[in-house]
């Protein structure tokens, strides 16, 4: 009955575990969801929910504060045209009129076949390549109406496969931290001294490594 | 995922000038810990750890470092305002870059993220700080990778985690990241975004987070570009750091310039002597307007800054400087305007920016904000009235009561006045929804008024309605907000 | 004292300006409550002094300066500072205030004209006194589905919400059941539940009454009334025995709201649903309005009774009614008459009848209590502590019920006292509970061996006997169970006496006024005045005469005596023994086995049901007098209602029957009952009057020292069967919750809660229904696995609407050991 898969589940504990309170965890964990759904559902919320020792509405009271959960289905890609000013000073609208046009949706709309999803996005940190867009969170820069047809090609024609993962996977690499090399989270309230190198800092074999 | 390469981020512009945080940028594998090692990777960690941490905050302390996220505020000065006796104390690094125009912090991520978790490390070795969570934008998923990637990397080769160099020095750095949500830059709202909360910030005084922070304990919110200083200032000296640039404003930073110039790109420039006039149509930057075009106006400092003219040219970077004239450096964008620019739509996109990015918290900017997109966005379509003009400054009087700070105009006469506002919100996303219009309507009158000159003729009757709006209110009206928020 | 002396014994206040006034203000106090306290009012929305600050709505910006220049700043989020200058009516704070509430106005409804908040709404109001008058906003107002229910008794309307963030704020930080919270971001930031799960907090009408709109409406008061056709009276719930102080309101003679009143000793303002919607039981159909007489005797129609109680009576009036009762009690044999009950009245009402059962029916088998408390000797004569001295001792011990269930006012003083870390609670429990989590420890027990658990941990080495022994303490005791003995609770005192000394005790009281009842001398043995048959003070002995003999039986020695055919007469006053009574079989003898039974009660309960009389009698809010909470505060209750058809106060029944009966009980009116309580007992004498104060008035200490009981070891166990453990629900389907048509849905349904190691040993899956057995009866009911449970416990509602949890229950054994079999037989293993 349990919404994560066997190896998120373990993932999130991996999560919590690098926390000193577990709802610190809420957010990443919410990303586990999406990317193992592809949008953020109630079971997964939730689920998070026990995970993190909260109530389901405070899970959804910050999923729904933050603009990349994605509490419906949306499509495979996600293509975030940047609006703001650099874009647009450098054509974002014309960019958007051309996708709309390309993809037979509106801005906010999912093309009927659940491939792309269409948004207008906001200041993507890429304002020296305006025009942007990021599909799935990755850059396309300085696009063009042909560059966004050949962009639209690729990703139909799965040629873009590797580089770009379904919406819900971000960040395709994860940290891990190796047991034998953790210092390990502690709650704060476990600690009220000096960590030790501030207790005594001098002759520590400082450099040595 | 093991054949899956990182893709290159692009936007990076080399120059003659001194570099400091960039110096590895030239290189294609500069996020390696092998090309990270082979350039003087770790040596400011371990001459750091060859002292006591008190002698490492000194170092910091004279070296002026001023936060580059966007206040300026010293570093050296901000970790001292920990409370004594208080632990433990936590290190949150500011990578929510996400200012309109701004994005030195992501190439700092993406293409040196050793040397930014080296700068943390020594943070965390001068102040105490047991533990370092690194908050990643949501949206920079290549960020993400280099970094999990090198943090990965720097535990198995013992840099980051337990014993660190041998030493007693521990600590844990934790890549944390976002969902989207420009407020969650503000530090007090990263907090809370941290806690698994919604990212609404808290009212800082009286208390900063390096006094009450995450969880409550004392934590120091440091941006990722004032990190990455601090390997070079250990392995350097502080007074190697101050020999470039100002004494007020030392070192170098990372400015981003975009928009309507020959070669937009992110230049790291020395800072307090460089000018706009220098980073505009200097040949190593960004070579000028494009041809037959003329400079019209210029946001110097990330979208919440109150604009420059031409006239401001000459001004350096420096904040003792851009103050006085009506606008702030803010965290290094500049966004060029030629004369083809539709002043009122360019100040819309700003605008609507901050509107759409209020997290809701205080009403000044939750509703304000909005406000203003609205008002303007007719003034913008056409279908605005000279009074709505008049409504654009009154409401953004609710929101920065008392005189708004902006640059001089010369030609009208008009002096400036100078940073920072008044205001009656928490942080800063109120007030910089209302920026850019009040900057565009002051510098550029004419282009509001003609737009809404065919219209004076319905504003007819009294000059205010009743206390209240046109919306029916009566649940048969549509009932989805979707249909009456503003969604660009 | 000179000014001079009096600012040296006081060096820790802060000096600060405000309007011109100098004022001194507490270190740390916020600017606003300063103000507050100087008589200066500064608007606001989100501040509640209850509550942290959260400096959202920006309605409290005044001009502080401190030493920089005045600066706009919110007044909720700024504590004072020496030499600090306020200006909350300058010209830029005005602006600021006109222009905070234009904002908030630009997409509220303005629906005043039909919103039930029109006419107390803070935002009408400070718009009145603070606001621009006129607006510029010419755009379509935010819309959203007009009020959404978030839960059976609370609607949102989230295009009249504010989001000042009181509502999410109470939820989370007061009552801790964070289910609603803001949703979506910005300009479109909503207050909403969980798609599936409502708001269902036992606090959740708080919400209500702190919301500074209209956008929380409560079920029960929408489109009820308008605030100016209230009208209302202070008084003190009665619902508990916590005694929150409230505004009682009506509408043509209907009450129609409840809201708290903050009082610092109490409530803080805030009041549990039960009390708040109580109300609606006051006008509820079913009341009895006549005096009832049953055409054929008690105990011979319980066939007919249950199929149609009603049809066993014929209204009479009450010349009949008392005229029968008054030949019964003249007819009944020496010692032969017992009085059950008096818990849900006035002090007055116990006052009047206690006197009536000593001098007029001369009788001590007189109990409040019905098997479920402490003796009453140690609830009155235990060295007694307050609310506010639990919620601020070194260590508060909790042996008790679920406070959140039994007594939930006090479980949010507590919890706040916790989380604020006033004190530090220690928990021992056969369940987790309400607190457990806001606990600094939680010892689990098995049923009734609560004693042994802490004799072990103070005469072992842990270290609570040291933390104990350097601190105060307050322990809250109370009834965990009904299943096991009061002796054991009342061991629990005597472990923690013998070993800490300096120990102070909160009985955990439950029923309405149950502490007043005792102190009035409803209990075997015991006198108004908190004083012992045995040795009865003067002034009360002039009074009342000699008292009756011989000490009486309690109220498990009344239904036995009942049961064997003693008792001639037996008064319900206002108990309903068949379903709060622990012991069902016992109850069901006692109550068919009494020669003449009297119901004096409002409702046709299923005791009355088996009376022979019932006397119909006034209730909460249709009459006036005092009461006593839980700590021993008496306050005063208020009449704002008038009682349908002929019901009358239980004090006037008692003094109308003390004539029928020959006597004089000496009064005819409230207010004499009130002087004659404060004239007789020594006690009470400050503290009944009638310049009572909100506040209430804290009796002064008992007449007498308690004895505590022998310590013995617990019970031996029998290592395979389970341990019974009653706990209570707050809706637990009782008269109150039955009878408000608000509350109905919400009462909790049967099963049977057992650890799952101890379901595993069942060896059936959660939910099958099985088969408990104890040496008294059986039961079958569902089976489900709870993790909250302690091993070896079987924990099941009590009482319960739809299940006789009493059938297992024998009151003369110590604990209630049960096996449980499955359908196939098997016992459990």
């Amino acid at each position: 009955m349990s919404f994560f898969s066997e190896e998120n589940r373990s993932l999130a504990r991996e999560i919590i575990g690098r926390y000193p309170k577990r709802r610190s965890a809420m957010i990443p964990l919410l990303h586990v969801a999406q990317a193992q759904a592809g949008w953020v559902t109630e079971e997964a919320m939730v689920e998070i929910a026990e995970l993190v020792d909260t109530t389901p509405a405070e899970v959804l009271g910050t999923c729904s504060f933050y603009e990349m959960f994605k509490r419906e289905p949306v499509g495979k890609y996600l293509v975030n045209i940047c609006a703001t000013m650099s874009c647009a000073l450098a054509g974002a609208a014309e960019l958007m009129e051309h996708a709309e046009e390309r993809l037979g949706v509106r801005a906010g709309g999912t093309t009927p076949d659940g491939l792309f999803t269409l948004a207008s996005a906001e200041c993507q940190a890429a304002c020296t390549e305006a025009p942007c867009l990021q599909v799935n969170y990755r850059y396309r820069y300085r696009v063009d109406a042909d560059g966004f047809d050949q962009l639209v090609d690729d990703l139909a024609g799965g040629a873009l496969d590797d580089e770009i993962p379904p919406h819900g996977v971000t960040a395709r690499v994860r940290q891990h931290i190796p047991a034998d090399r953790a210092v390990g989270a502690v709650p704060p309230e476990a600690v009220n001294e000096p960590p030790v190198w501030m207790a005594a800092p001098a002759g520590n074999g400082a450099g040595s490594a | 995922m093991a054949s899956y390469t990182i893709p290159h981020a692009p936007g990076f512009v080399a120059n003659d000038a001194p570099r400091i945080v960039t110096e590895r940028f030239d290189h294609p594998d500069s996020y390696t810990l092998e090309r990270y090692l082979a350039t003087g990777g770790y040596e400011g960690l371990r001459a750091a750890l060859e002292r006591t941490p008190e002698e490492v905050h000194g170092e910091v302390r004279s070296a002026t470092l001023l936060g580059r996220g966007g206040a300026g505020f010293p570093a050296g000065v901000k970790w001292g305002f920990c409370p004594p006796g208080v632990w433990p104390r936590y290190l949150v690094v500011n990578g929510d870059e996400s200012e309109p125009g701004t994005y030195k912090d992501r190439l700092l991520m993406e293409l040196d993220p050793h040397q930014l978790i080296e700068g943390c490390l020594i943070a965390c070795y001068a102040v105490g700080l047991s533990q370092c969570f690194l908050y990643i934008r949501g949206e920079m998923a290549v960020a993400q990778e280099r970094v999990a990637q090198a943090l990965n990397e720097a535990y198995e080769a013992g840099w980051v985690g337990r014993n660190i160099c041998g030493t007693d020095f521990s600590v844990d750095i934790v890549l944390h990241w976002g969902a989207g949500a420009y407020v969650v830059g503000e530090e007090t709202a990263l907090i809370e975004s941290l806690e698994g909360n919604r990212g609404m910030p808290r009212l800082k005084p009286p208390y900063f987070p390096a006094a009450i922070g995450l969880y409550g304990q004392p934590t120091i919110v440091n941006n990722v570009e004032t990190l990455a200083n601090l390997p070079w200032i250990l392995r350097h000296g502080a007074e190697a750091f101050t020999a470039i640039g100002t004494p007020t404003s030392p070192g170098t930073r990372m400015v981003a310039v975009s928009g309507h110039v020959q070669r937009p790109g992110v230049y790291e420039i020395t800072n307090g002597t460089t000018t706009f006039r220098d980073l505009i149509y200097g040949e190593d930057y960004c070579g000028g307007m494009h041809p037959g075009r003329e400079l019209k106006a210029f946001v110097p400092g990330g979208g919440s800054a109150p604009w420059f003219t031409p006239a401001q040219l000459e001004l350096p970077f420096e904040a003792s400087e851009v103050g006085p004239q009506g606008s702030m450096l803010g965290s290094g964008a500049v966004m060029v305007m030629d004369d083809t620019t539709d002043i009122p739509a360019a100040a819309l996109t700003l605008t609507k920016f901050y509107a759409h990015e209020s997290c809701g918290k205080c009403v000044p900017c939750r509703e304000g904000a909005t406000w203003l997109e609205r008002v303007l966005r007719r003034v913008c379509d056409g279908t605005g009235t000279p009074r709505d003009l008049d409504v654009l400054f009154e409401v953004g009087a609710s929101i920065c009561p008392g005189d708004f700070p902006h640059a001089a105009v010369p030609e009208r006469g008009l002096e400036p006045k100078p940073f920072p506002y008044q205001m009656t919100t928490i942080c800063f996303v109120g007030p910089s929804a209302f920026a850019p219009v009040h900057s565009a309507m002051t510098l550029f009158p004419e282009e509001f008024e003609a737009r809404v000159a065919p219209n004076a003729h319905l504003d007819t009757g009294p000059s205010h309605g009743p206390a209240s709006g046109t919306g029916p209110s009566d649940g048969s009206a549509p009932n989805s907000i979707s249909e009456v928020a503003i969604r660009v | 004292m000179s000014d001079a002396t009096a600012a040296e014994a006081a060096p820790s206040t802060v000096q600060v300006t405000i309007n011109g006034i100098a004022v001194d203000a507490q270190p740390g106090e916020l600017v606003i409550a300063a103000a507050d306290r100087a008589g200066v009012h500064i608007p606001r929305f989100c501040y509640h002094e209850r509550m942290s600050p959260v400096g959202m709505c920006r309605m409290c910006l005044v001009e502080i300066d401190t030493g920089r220049g005045p600066q706009l700043q919110p007044s909720c989020m700024v504590p004072v500072s020496p030499e600090m200058v306020v200006d909350t009516t300058s010209e830029r704070t005005q602006r600021a205030q006109e222009g905070v509430l234009e904002l908030l106005l630009i997409n509220h409804p303005l629906d005043c004209p039909v919103c039930d908040k029109g006419g107390e709404c803070p935002l009408q109001d400070q718009t009145m006194a603070y606001g621009p008058g006129e607006s510029r906003f010419v755009e379509e107002k935010r819309h959203f589905q007009k009020p959404i229910p978030i839960s059976d008794l609370v609607h949102l309307d989230r295009e009249r919400c504010i989001l000042c963030d009181r509502c999410t704020r109470f939820a989370d930080e007061v009552a801790g059941d964070p289910l609603i919270d803001f949703t979506e971001r910005g300009n479109e930031t909503q207050v909403l539940t969980f798609p599936g799960e409502p708001f269902s907090s036992y606090f959740s009408g708080n919400t209500v009454q702190i919301c500074p709109v209209g956008a929380l409406t409560a079920s029960p008061y929408r489109f009820k009334a308008r605030p100016w056709d209230l009208v209302e009276t202070e008084s003190t719930c009665t619902t508990c025995a916590v005694g929150c102080r409230i505004a009682v309101q009506s509408s043509r003679n209907e009450l129609v709201r409840y809201l708290g009143v903050d009082i610092d000793p109490v409530n803080h303002g805030w009041l549990c649903d039960k009390g708040r919607f109580a109300f609606g039981s006051v006008a509820s159909p079913d009341r009895v309005t006549r005096p009832l007489q049953a055409r054929t005797p008690s105990g011979t129609t319980s066939d007919i009774a249950d199929a149609e109680p009603l049809r066993r009576f014929q209204p009479t009036d009450w010349a009949s009614a008392l005229g029968a009762v008054a030949a019964a009690v003249k007819a009944a044999r020496p010692g032969a008459i017992a009085v059950l009950g008096g818990a849900r009245g006035t002090n007055e009402d116990a006052y009047a009848w206690s006197k009536l059962a000593r001098t007029v029916l001369r009788t001590d088998h007189v109990d409040a209590q019905l098997g479920d408390g402490l003796p009453a000797e140690l609830t009155v004569g235990l060295p007694a502590a307050t609310i506010d001295e639990a919620c601020n001792a070194d260590t508060t011990l909790l042996v008790c019920g679920d406070l959140r269930e039994e007594l939930p006012v006090l479980h949010l003083r507590l919890r706040g006292a916790a989380r604020a870390g006033t004190t530090r609670l220690v928990e021992i429990a056969p369940t987790t509970t309400g607190l457990t989590r806001n606990a600094v420890r939680s010892e689990q027990c098995r049923g009734g061996e609560a004693a042994s658990v802490l004799r072990n941990l103070l005469d072992g080495d842990d270290p609570l006997a040291g933390e104990l022994a350097s601190g105060s303490v307050v322990v809250v005791l109370g009834r965990s169970s009904v299943s096991e003995s009061a002796e054991a609770t009342a061991e629990v005192a005597a472990v923690i006496s013998a070993r800490v000394p300096h120990s102070r005790f909160l009985v955990a009281a439950r029923r309405g006024n149950v502490r007043g009842a005792l102190d009035m001398g409803l209990a075997p043995g015991m006198l108004p005045g908190r004083a012992l048959s045995a040795s009865p003070p003067r002034e009360l002995a002039a009074a009342w005469g000699e008292p009756p003999g011989e000490r009486g039986h309690d109220a498990t020695g009344i239904l036995a005596a009942a049961a064997s055919g003693e008792i001639d007469v037996l008064f319900l006053l206002g108990a309903d023994p068949l379903t709060d009574f622990p012991d069902s079989m016992l109850a069901r003898l006692g109550v068919s086995g009494a020669g003449m039974v009297v119901a004096v009660d409002s409702f046709v309960s299923q005791s009355a049901a088996e009376a022979d009389i019932v006397l119909p009698a006034a209730v909460f809010g249709e009459k006036s007098g005092t009461t006593t909470n839980l700590e021993g505060r008496v306050s005063a209750v208020g009449e704002l209602v008038t009682a349908p058809g002929s019901a009358r106060p239980d004090w006037m029944i008692a003094a109308e029957l003390a004539v029928m009966c020959g006597g004089d009980l000496g009064f005819l009116s409230v207010d004499e009952i009130t002087a004659e309580i404060g004239a007789v007992c020594a006690t009470h004498a400050s503290a009944i009057g009638p310049d009572l104060a909100a506040d209430g008035v804290l009796a002064s200490g008992a007449a007498f020292e308690p004895e505590f009981p022998p310590e013995h070891v617990a019970p031996a166990r029998d290592a395979y069967g389970l341990r019974l453990v009653c706990s209570r629900k707050l809706y637990d389907g009782g008269v109150t919750v039955g009878q408000t048509p608000a509350l109905e849905s919400l009462a909790a349904d049967t099963v049977m809660r057992v650890h799952p190691v101890d379901l595993e040993r069942v060896g059936v899956e959660s939910g099958t229904e099985v088969e408990v057995h104890s040496d008294r009866g059986a039961l079958r009911l569902p089976i489900v696995a709870d993790a909250g449970i302690a091993r070896g416990n079987v924990v099941v509602l009590f009482p319960s609407p739809d299940i006789d949890v009493g059938a297992l229950i024998d009151v003369t054994a110590p604990v209630t050991d049960v096996r449980i079999e499955t359908r196939g037989g098997e016992a459990s293993r």
